[in-house]
């Protein structure tokens, strides 16, 4: 698909909804993801690094000993964190992120990439995000990058896409009325119909995700599917 | 936010970052709060080789803390852990700006939260893209 201008798409169709869901959305968000957990997990005490499109900052409470500096595009997202008492988190756009370069140990990026909605974007991310993780070395391997984005192959899930179906899709985020902050609104006084957000997606194909890191430059170093999500570890290469 | 973490914060546009005048951003009307949490002694001795020192000593001396060693300390006693502990984690930047020092954009702090989005990121109409319909409840 090509979108003519694909950073306004963006503005409507992702950064928008968001700001509108983000209580809704972060009500459903408190889970973390096993593999994104054991990455944590793993981690030395005192590593430092990114959580690029962090959302409600679930992933903060997983290691105690790592320091993580969240970033996401939504204000309201952002917002939420720090009511939450994650108090470094910034609002910060993934292509244009205010970190220096080959400084972190690694970097998370969970259920973002996807909603960029042009080839070049989605690599310009992974770009970004592999710009700030440390070079290896002969002594060290460098920084590691999980990114996670969701598959198109989910013949089982409840919206069953699979192979040959189309990547760029719209998924309504059904809006809770107890959320709705339209709710004193007049068309809502009208009648009560709940408010579908339509969020915009690229679904990414087996193997998709490795070739976008190996054209952002990176190498991967491990890969899989998980719950209808694709999955990488990937950092620069030497 | 922590002073810790403006030893990893930059300039957001590209261009900047390879300029040393950049790192670390300089912090004008700074409004600080103080809070306590427990000493981690292994978690500061682990990020001490991550900090860029030169940069901290920087934003700790334009905040008012003037009494950190000119050098990086090689080891990490208790007197050093706990001054180290105080002004990385328990003190934060609730309001001010963060200045970029090549390009002079200034980034606010608001709450506790500074926000990086450049001007070109800026959305342009208030109303996000909704369908008001039954239809999507088969989706929900």
């Amino acid at each position: 698909m090509e979108i003519a201008d694909p950073e306004e798409y963006e503005v409507s169709h992702v950064h928008r909804v968001y700001e509108h869901i983000a209580s809704h959305f972060s009500a459903t968000r408190f889970k973390p993801w096993p593999i994104v957990e054991k990455f944590l997990r793993d981690l030395p005490i005192g590593a430092v690094g990114l959580d690029v499109g962090c959302g409600n900052g679930k992933y903060w409470m997983v290691n105690p000993d790592i320091f993580i500096v969240g970033s996401d595009r939504s204000p309201s997202l952002i917002g939420i964190a720090h009511s939450r008492g994650i108090q470094d988190s910034i609002v910060a756009d993934a292509l244009d992120l205010p970190h220096p370069d080959s400084c972190f140990d690694f970097a998370i990026s969970i259920a973002v990439i996807h909603h960029f909605s042009s080839s070049e974007r989605r690599c310009h991310a992974l770009k970004s995000i592999l710009a700030t993780l440390k070079a290896p070395n002969n002594s060290s391997d460098g920084g590691k990058a999980l990114i996670y984005v969701w598959a198109l192959e989910q013949k089982n899930s409840r919206r069953g896409w699979d192979e040959g179906d189309r990547q760029d899709v719209f998924v309504p985020w059904v809006m809770s009325k107890q959320f709705s902050t339209s709710a004193k609104g007049k068309e809502s006084q009208q009648n009560r119909q709940k408010l579908a957000y339509m969020r915009y997606y690229h679904l990414y194909r087996k193997g998709e995700l490795e070739a976008d890191i190996a054209r952002a430059g990176g190498r991967v170093l491990e890969s899989g599917y998980e719950k209808d999500n694709w999955w990488a570890v990937c950092g620069p290469v030497r | 936010m922590k002073i810790l973490t403006t030893n990893f914060l930059t300039c957001a546009l590209r261009a900047c970052k390879s300029h040393p005048n950049s790192f670390p951003l300089r912090f004008r009307d700074a409004e600080l709060q103080q809070d306590s949490s427990p000493f981690n002694a292994a978690f500061i001795s682990n990020i001490l080789p991550r900090i860029d020192w030169s940069a901290l000593l920087t934003t700790a001396a334009e905040l008012g803390f003037t009494n950190l060693p000119v050098e990086k300390p090689a080891v990490v006693d208790e007197k050093v852990g706990m001054e180290l502990h105080r002004i990385l984690i328990e003190t934060h930047v609730v309001e001010g700006k963060l200045v970029c020092g090549n390009c002079g954009h200034q980034y606010a702090i608001h709450q506790g939260t500074a926000n990086f989005l450049l001007p070109g990121h800026l959305g342009i109409s208030p109303t996000p893209f909704v369908w008001r319909t039954g239809v999507a409840d088969i989706y929900a």
